[in-house]
């Protein structure tokens, strides 16, 4: 059999290909060659042929069958087969494939090679793609060769520690006496690594931090080195444009940092040398504005005296200035992080800032925004919303939303008239009207309301808005709204900010209609135009173009629109009386947390609006999954999906929508949202008034109703008790009892449910989900079913019994005849 | 650093190294969108971007491109002297380096590579003591097993 062709050789045949297919036929062809090769267990050409293979594998093709040979090449004697041996495995291999722990043995054997090369290839591997079992194996070599007096395996060591304790932090301990006099070494690569595995310790445990600041005085021993360097005459080895080492300074500043943070006499100690690094370094090269950069962000996160954070602040506004847009950006990056605590020093440098705004670059402009709504306070507020306005209007699509978000925000704090507010309201609605979020509509026309004598103002303004274009949703919606609610100001001509328009009110009624038929209309602003039509019924004289447009649309093919114009037909109709009261002027909304998104989410006094603690509640982001499951179990069509206990959403827009949701399951006393069973601190008290999650109707009157065994099987015993809530008959109350007669707990217990379409069901938060062992206790769950009819219901279990998951699915027909009357 | 990347003006990559672990499919997606991303970058953008929730720096050097991504605490000014001193390092050992010398040598680059960086990190901050180390260990290579169609230097 020939030699295979060498690696450069097929390099330059795969290259000559000029189509896509020709290259893989190529490929294929000489992996068909390896393979053969491979089996005939050639040890000769083994090295050629996988390095072949590592060069197919970067064009993209599978190379998964060279994983063994990697394997083989890297136990081999030669240098060169492990060179390429160890390459691949790290190309090839990760700790997701079993094959890897392979290796584990040759790595350890190679640990102990008499040729440091070979030990820096198997350091070199463990410390890329070691996995947690192989770093545990082989910690303790690496802990040896940590403290080898050889500075080539001893730097490599420090970064293979570092790698080890990312994967095996309780392995972190045993490398610390070895760190000992790591940096008492002259050598720059030692010492750059062990300020790397320093700085690993302190990040990852704050008791190694304080016995590194206290016991080790760490700090005393890197200003030294740090002095060293900056003060030290031209060393050729490691200058890069004047500076010595900047890869070391930098790493030195930061673990500076780490040590310096909420510690007086460290950030003390570091003050001296700060000033001097930020003052001699040379910034006419990025080298040098990496250190500076470096020294600033240690400088703000210290306990640093004011002199010395001014100083920083002012670096930072020179960047600012900087040709270089990487030195602009990594300023803006700073500022941002420093405007809160810094404030007053940075509004110094508030005009650069805005400069950048013009930037062509998209990330500065990006932090330039930010930056700039950080700044603006009281006293600014005309300059800076002129200039983000401008902003606004030049700016590209993807940053509309987030300014126009900015603008309302900033208006609403330091607005300094009410005219002016509105005015930037229209303004951001004119220009980004369509990029606006959605829930801004509500919280404008919550402003719009609030401010009454704005009223007959407001309504003209977006009035001849509308009559300019109606394309942009937000816009209109506002509009339609406020004409709704204002149209009487509007006709009669009322408004004193500005000369008052002269429009009749068929005229107001024909832009309202207009909007309803547009195609640029969406469904949602259409009913917006609806019911803004219906509203002016009681503010003008006319109404039967009312009544005709309601009449019209009681037909229309959008459900939405049709069901209002019916309801508002048949208030025309039998409850004209009615309609006054019910068209009524708005009165002043309260800003309630129901308007806002985030305020809804018990807090618990954290500001992430995340979803209830986990262990007290079935696991909520499944229940998509696994109620798509029963459905598929129950035949698909005619189940409804379980609405487990709901999570706190963002409501939809306004706050009445998250009640519109649970409305339909008729119960009376409001949505049990929350489980509040499973929140141990206060909630906010709006939705979640006066509700529980317990069984809130236990009505005597339903114990007519006998108790049944749901399931019982492994163990695992379920019974149903059932109630009538009252005052709805129409809902069953079941109360689930699950109870074990094994002699390990179930825990992670969770029940599920579904039935037929015919029913609508809701499950509140279990009691618990451990099922305690021989019977000692009972996990109870509600479940509310609106049922006019037989129920049935298919259930599903899962629980953890002994370490094992179990799962069981189980149909539930025994529904005592009462429980459906 | 995450993970480093070269390639051509052409999105062909020309070198993958990876220092955290994901599956052969998710790197495959990352590079592909990555390059795509960067190459969509006009030349006046600085070399910073952010990219999922990862700080990505890149900077070209002929027709080659060097990406890296970096965690959220690491400097970006000095990844790009790190990119820089890498850059360097390949010049010295290939002489003048261009993209065909990593095109054809491409197992030496990951050679340097290592010996330059370590687990994401920079082990040497010296260039001679790095070009020491890959000639010492080129001098190992045995002879008479040569997959190199030409010597070393």
């Amino acid at each position: 059999m020939p030699a295979p062709i060498r690696l450069r050789e097929l390099i330059r045949t795969i290259r000559t290909a000029r189509t896509q297919a020709e290259e893989r036929e190529m490929i294929q062809k000489e992996c068909a060659a390896i393979r053969s090769s491979f089996r005939e267990e050639d040890n000769t050409y083994r090295c050629r042929n996988v390095a072949k293979l590592l060069y197919m594998h970067m064009l993209g093709y599978p190379a998964h069958f060279g994983q063994l040979e990697c394997l083989k090449l890297i136990a081999s004697q030669k240098f060169t087969d492990k060179r390429i041996g160890y390459l691949g495995a790290m190309l090839l291999l990760d700790e997701r494939q079993d094959v890897h722990l392979l290796m584990t043995n040759c790595i350890k054997n190679d640990l102990n090679h008499s040729t440091q090369y070979v030990q820096g290839l198997a350091l070199c591997t463990l410390g890329c793609m070691g996995s947690s079992e192989m770093c545990r194996d082989l910690a303790g070599e690496v802990e040896k060769l940590l403290k080898t007096s050889n500075s080539y395996l001893r730097k490599k060591a420090a970064l293979c520690a570092v790698h080890v304790i990312r994967k095996v932090p309780e392995l972190m301990e045993m490398f610390l006496p070895a760190t000992k006099n790591l940096l008492s070494e002259k050598n720059h690569g030692v010492l750059h690594t062990s300020v790397v595995l320093l700085t690993e310790m302190c990040e990852r445990s704050p008791d190694m931090l304080s016995h590194f600041r206290k016991n080790e005085k760490l700090v005393p021993q890197l200003v030294r080195i740090l002095k060293n360097l900056i003060m030290s005459g031209y060393s050729p080895e490691h200058d890069v444009s004047g500076i010595s080492d900047p890869f070391l300074q930098v790493r030195i500043l930061r673990l500076l940092r780490i040590l310096g943070k909420s510690d007086d006499d460290s950030s003390e100690a570091m003050n001296d040398i700060l000033a001097q690094v930020a003052t001699n370094t040379e910034t006419s090269k990025n080298v040098g504005n990496a250190i500076l950069y470096e020294t600033v962000l240690t400088i703000m996160d210290i306990k640093s005296e004011s002199g010395l954070r001014v100083l920083a602040i002012n670096i930072l506004g020179r960047f600012l200035l900087n040709n270089d847009k990487n030195i602009r950006y990594v300023a803006l990056t700073s500022l941002l992080k420093t405007v809160q605590t810094d404030h007053n020093a940075v509004q110094r440098h508030r005009s650069t800032i805005v400069d950048c705004l013009k930037d062509l670059d998209v990330s500065i402009k990006r932090r330039a925004m930010e930056l700039s709504f950080a700044l603006v306070n009281g006293n600014n507020i005309r300059g800076m919303m002129k200039e983000l306005l401008y902003f606004l209007d030049s700016c590209d699509p993807e940053f509309k939303a987030d300014c126009a978000s900015g603008v309302f925000l900033a208006a609403e704090k330091y607005a300094p008239s009410k005219r002016w507010h509105i005015d930037t309201i229209m303004r951001v609605l004119t220009t980004a009207g369509s990029y606006v979020r959605d829930d801004s509509v509500p919280n404008l026309i919550q402003l719009i309301t609030n401010s009454v004598e704005m009223h007959a103002y407001t309504v003209q303004r977006l009035y001849k808005a509308l009559l300019d274009d109606i394309s942009q949703q937000p816009l209109v919606q506002v509009a339609s709204w406020c004409i709704g609610e204002y149209g009487d100001l509007l006709v009669s001509g009322q408004c004193e900010e500005e000369e008052p328009i002269q429009v009749t009110e068929d005229e107001v009624l024909d832009v309202l209609e207009g909007l309803l038929v547009s195609n640029l209309s969406t469904p949602v602003t259409r009913g917006y135009s609806l019911t803004a039509i219906m509203k002016l019924s009681t503010r003008f004289s006319g109404v039967n173009r009312i009544k005709k447009v309601v009449s019209i649309y009681g037909s229309s093919i959008d459900v939405e629109l049709q069901q209002r114009a019916v309801e508002y037909n048949a208030l025309f109709k039998k409850y004209d009386h009615m309609r006054p009261a019910l068209l009524e002027r708005m009165p002043i909304m309260e800003k309630t947390a129901t308007n806002g998104p985030t305020e809804i989410v018990q807090t618990n006094g954290e500001t992430e609006p995340s979803v209830v603690e986990p262990k007290h509640l079935p696991p909520v982001t499944q229940p998509a999954n696994q109620a798509n499951d029963l459905l598929d179990l129950l035949g698909g069509n005619d189940v409804v999906p379980v609405i487990q206990t709901t999570m706190p959403t963002k409501p939809a827009s306004a706050g009445g929508e998250l009640l519109d949701l649970l409305g339909d399951l008729s119960l009376s006393g409001g949505p049990a949202t929350a489980p509040a069973s499973s929140v141990p601190t206060s909630q906010p008290s709006f939705l979640l008034d006066g509700l529980s999650s317990q069984p809130l109707f236990n009505d005597i009157a339903a114990a007519a109703i006998p108790p049944m065994t749901a399931y019982n099987k492994n163990g695992l015993k379920i019974d149903f008790t059932f109630e009538r809530a009252n005052p709805n008959p129409n809902v069953a109350v079941i109360t689930i009892h699950a109870s074990n007669s094994t002699e390990a707990d179930m825990t992670e217990f969770v029940f599920q449910a579904a039935v037929p379409k015919t029913f609508q069901l809701q499950l509140l938060s279990p009691s618990s989900n451990v099922v305690p062992a021989l019977n000692q206790g009972t996990v109870t769950q509600v479940i509310r079913v609106l049922n006019p009819q037989k129920l049935r219901m298919r259930i599903k279990l899962t629980y953890t019994l002994k370490g094992s998951p179990v799962q069981d699915l189980a149909e539930v027909n025994n529904f005592p005849a009462q429980s459906w009357q | 650093m995450q993970f480093m990347l070269l390639f051509s003006r052409q999105g062909k990559l020309r070198l993958q190294k990876w220092y955290v672990p994901l599956s052969d499919k998710e790197k495959k997606k990352i590079t592909r969108e990555l390059v795509q991303t960067v190459l969509a970058r006009k030349p006046k953008m600085c070399s910073f971007l952010e990219w999922r929730d990862m700080k990505i720096v890149y900077k070209r050097y002929a027709s080659l491109y060097f990406c890296c991504a970096i965690e959220n605490q690491d400097n970006e000014l000095i990844t790009l002297e790190i990119i820089h001193r890498y850059v360097e390092l390949l010049d010295k050992y290939f002489g003048s380096v261009c993209e065909l010398d990593i095109i054809f040598n491409f197992e030496k680059a990951y050679f340097i590579l290592d010996e330059f960086l370590l687990g994401g990190e920079a082990q040497e901050t010296s260039k001679k003591n790095v070009l020491k180390a890959i000639e010492q260990a080129d001098l190992l290579q045995e002879p008479r097993h040569e997959y190199f169609a030409v010597p070393v230097y």
